[in-house]
C-alpha cells in the first residue's frame, strides 16, 4: 500500500472522530492522497490553491480558533518555501499544526531539482518547539497517525508518498520519542532515517558474513533526537554512521553529530552530499548521490574500521 | 463627535505616549493612526467581554500590523483587560507588553503578529474557523498600508472571497508612509479601493479615518454586511503620528522613533489640549 494511502486512510479516521481535524491543501491534494476525501468531509477539507504562505497561516488561525489543522505540499513548499510562516505563524504562536511534506530528498524523481529538498529537516529543524516525524513503511506510519493526532504541538510529517518495504511487524508499538531499535550489534552504530532504512537494515546483515556486527536504529523523529538511545549505543559500539535522504549538512547527520560532539566517538555520514538534486527515477538518483545498498554497504566498512575501542 | 469616545481616544493616546515614552523609543507613528480605530471597536462595536478574555464566541482582533502593539495594549488598558501600570513595562525585559503583540503573553491579544502579512492570514482562517463553528463571531483585523506590499495579503484576500467570508472585517490604516519613505514613492499601492474590490470585497472608505465618529458608521456598516457572501475592507485614511504635532511633521520617520519623556509630557499637553 502506498504511504499517501496509508496517510489518507488514517486521517479519515481522525476526521471522523474528532470534527475540528481539518485538512488544508495547496493545489497538491491529489498528490498527497487526500483528494476522495473531499466528498466525504466537505467541512473539513479546504483547498487553498497555489499560495502555501496563505495556507500555513490560515491553518494557524483556525488552530487559535480551537480547530487541529494539517497542511499539505511537497516538502520544499511546505517547509523552505514558508519557512517563516511555521516560524512565527505556528511555532512562534505555539499552534497545533501539523505540516505534512510529501516527496523528501530525491524521491521527488521527476520532478527534479526545484521539487527536492535536501535542506527541509535543516531548515525546519533550527525552528524551536518543532518535532520532525519520518516514517519508515505503512505500519509505523499507522501507528504514528493517532500519536501525533494526541501530540499537541507543532510537527513536520516528513512522508514518502509512494510505496515502502515493510520494516516493522504488524504488532509494533509506537512512541514518539523513543527510537526503534532494528538490529543490535557492537562494532558500528547506524542512525537511519526514511526511505533507506531498509536497504540499510538488509546491507547490516550482508555485512555480517564479512564479520561487522551492525547496530541498526531508526531515527523516526529527528527532533528532539533521542539522545539516550543514542548516546547509549554509540558508547558501545564506538563507531558512528548515519544514513538519510536529506544533505548531509542540517539533517539526521547533524542531529547525531550534536548529541555525541563530546563523545569522542567518530561520526561518518552518508546522505546527499551537500548538493542540488536533478531530475530521473529513485534508481539513477540514488547511484548518482552515492546513496546504493552498495554505497551504504561501502559506509558502513569504512565508518567501523574507525571504531576507537577503549 | 461623540464625547465619550472622544475621552477615551485622549486616554488611549495619551498611554501610547507615557508607554512609549518611559521606553524611550517605539512604533510611535503607526500606533497613533490607528487610535480611532482601536476605540470605536473596543467601545462598543466589538463583542467582547474583559472579564472574561477568552469567551468562546467572542469577537476577535488581529492586529497583523503587529507593530502597533502599543496601541493595542492601551486601548486593552482603558477597557479594563490589565491595569495601566502594566504599560510601563513595555518591552522590558520579561513583560507581557512586547513591541509586536502577541497572544501567548498578553491577556485580550487574539493572534501573535509582527510578520508583516501573516496576521491577516491567521485573520481569515479564524474567520473560517468562526463560521465552522457558527458561534456569531466576526473578525477584524488591521493592516498596514506598507503590509500591503506583502504577496501574502493577497493569497488571504483572494481566499477569503472565495470562501464567502462575510463576518471578516478588514481595516487598512492608509496613512501614506512606511519606514523608507511615502508609499507612493516606495512601492505604489494604489488604486487601493479598486484593487479590494477586484478581489471580491465589499469596500467601505472613511476619508478622515481619525475621526472616530465617521469610523464607527463604517464598522456598523460594514457589520451589516454580513450576510453580503463577501468580507469587507474599509479603507481608513489616516495621518500616521496623529494628534501630536511635531510627530506628524516627522513625516515617514516616526514610524520607529526615539521619544523623550520630556517629548511624551509635550504630546500629552498637546492631546490634552493644554499647550
Amino acid at each position: 500500500m502506498e504511504m499517501r494511502a496509508v496517510y489518507a486512510a488514517c486521517l479519515a479516521e481522525l476526521m471522523e472522530k474528532d470534527k475540528h481535524v481539518v485538512v488544508l491543501d495547496a493545489d497538491l491534494a491529489k498528490a498527497s492522497g487526500t483528494r476522495a476525501l473531499y466528498e466525504r468531509f466537505p467541512e473539513q477539507m479546504f483547498d487553498c490553491g497555489v499560495a502555501e504562505q496563505n495556507m500555513a497561516s490560515i491553518a494557524a488561525g483556525l488552530a487559535s480558533y480551537g480547530f487541529k489543522p494539517y497542511i499539505e505540499s511537497f516538502t520544499p513548499f511546505a517547509t523552505r518555501r514558508i519557512c517563516d510562516q511555521i516560524a512565527i505563524s505556528i511555532a512562534y504562536a505555539k499552534q497545533n499544526v501539523k505540516i505534512v511534506g510529501t516527496d523528501p530528498g530525491i524521491s521527488a524523481e521527476l520532478n527534479g531539482g526545484t521539487h527536492m529538498s535536501m535542506e527541509d529537516i535543516g531548515v525546519i529543524r533550527s525552528i524551536p518547539g518543532m518535532v520532525i516525524f519520518e516514517p519508515v513503511d505503512a505500519v509505523q506510519l499507522r501507528a504514528a497517525m493517532p500519536v501525533l493526532y494526541e501530540y499537541e504541538g507543532c510537527v513536520y510529517i516528513r512522508l514518502f508518498r509512494k510505496e515502502l518495504p515493510t520494516v516493522f511487524p504488524e504488532e509494533y508499538r509506537f512512541d514518539l520519542f523513543r527510537a526503534d531499535m532494528l538490529r543490535e550489534g557492537c562494532d558500528v552504530s547506524i542512525f537511519v532515517s526514511g526511505m533507506l532504512t531498509a536497504d540499510t537494515l538488509s546491507a547490516a546483515e550482508e555485512l555480517a558474513e564479512e564479520g561487522i556486527s551492525c547496530e541498526v536504529i531508526n531515527v523516526h523523529t529527528i527532533k528532539p533526537v533521542d539522545r539516550e538511545t543514542v548516546l547509549r549505543s554509540a558508547a558501545k559500539t564506538r563507531a558512528v554512521l548515519t544514513v538519510e535522504n536529506h544533505n548531509v549538512i542540517g539533517g539526521l547527520h547533524s542531529a547525531i553529530l550534536e548529541t555525541l560532539a563530546t563523545e569522542r566517538i567518530p561520526v561518518s555520514a552518508l546522505g546527499i552530499p551537500d548538493r542540488f538534486g536533478e531530475v530521473g527515477k529513485l534508481p539513477y538518483l540514488r547511484e548518482v548521490m552515492g546513496l546504493t545498498k552498495e554505497d551504504i554497504k561501502e559506509a558502513i566498512r569504512k565508518a567501523a574500521l574507525l571504531a576507537k575501542k577503549e | 463627535m461623540d464625547p465619550e469616545l472622544k475621552r477615551v481616544c485622549r486616554d488611549i493616546r495619551c498611554d501610547i505616549m507615557t508607554c512609549i515614552g518611559h521606553l524611550g523609543v517605539g512604533h510611535v507613528g503607526g500606533c497613533l493612526s490607528l487610535v480611532e480605530l482601536l476605540a470605536v471597536l473596543y467601545f462598543g462595536e466589538m463583542n467582547i467581554d474583559p472579564a472574561d478574555p477568552k469567551k468562546k464566541g467572542r469577537d476577535r482582533l488581529v492586529c497583523s500590523k503587529g507593530h502597533a502593539g502599543p496601541a493595542v495594549y492601551a486601548t486593552l488598558a482603558n477597557r479594563g483587560y490589565f491595569g495601566k501600570e502594566e504599560l510601563l513595562t513595555l518591552n522590558q525585559g520579561g513583560t507581557h507588553l512586547p513591541s509586536h503583540c502577541d497572544m501567548n503573553l498578553t491577556v485580550g491579544i487574539d493572534m501573535t503578529t509582527g510578520s508583516l502579512g501573516q496576521g491577516f492570514s491567521c485573520a481569515v482562517g479564524a474567520a473560517l474557523g468562526a463560521k465552522l463553528e457558527k458561534d456569531g463571531a466576526r473578525i477584524f483585523t488591521i493592516i498596514g498600508d506598507g503590509e500591503s506590499q506583502e504577496g501574502q495579503i493577497w493569497e488571504a484576500a483572494m481566499f477569503a472571497a472565495a470562501k464567502k467570508l462575510d463576518n471578516l472585517i478588514g481595516f487598512t490604516d492608509y496613512n501614506k508612509l512606511q519606514i523608507d519613505d511615502t508609499v507612493a514613492k516606495v512601492n505604489d499601492i494604489a488604486p487601493l479601493a479598486e484593487k479590494w474590490r477586484a478581489f471580491g470585497w465589499n469596500v467601505l472608505e472613511v476619508t478622515n479615518g481619525n475621526d472616530a465618529d465617521a469610523v464607527r458608521q463604517a464598522v456598523r456598516t460594514a457589520k451589516e454586511n454580513r450576510g453580503s457572501g463577501r468580507p469587507t475592507m474599509v479603507i481608513l485614511h489616516t495621518v500616521k503620528g496623529c494628534g501630536v504635532s511635531f510627530i506628524e511633521a516627522m513625516g515617514a520617520a516616526n514610524h520607529n522613533t526615539n521619544l523623550s519623556e520630556e517629548d511624551a509630557r509635550r504630546a500629552i499637553a498637546e492631546i490634552r489640549g493644554e499647550a
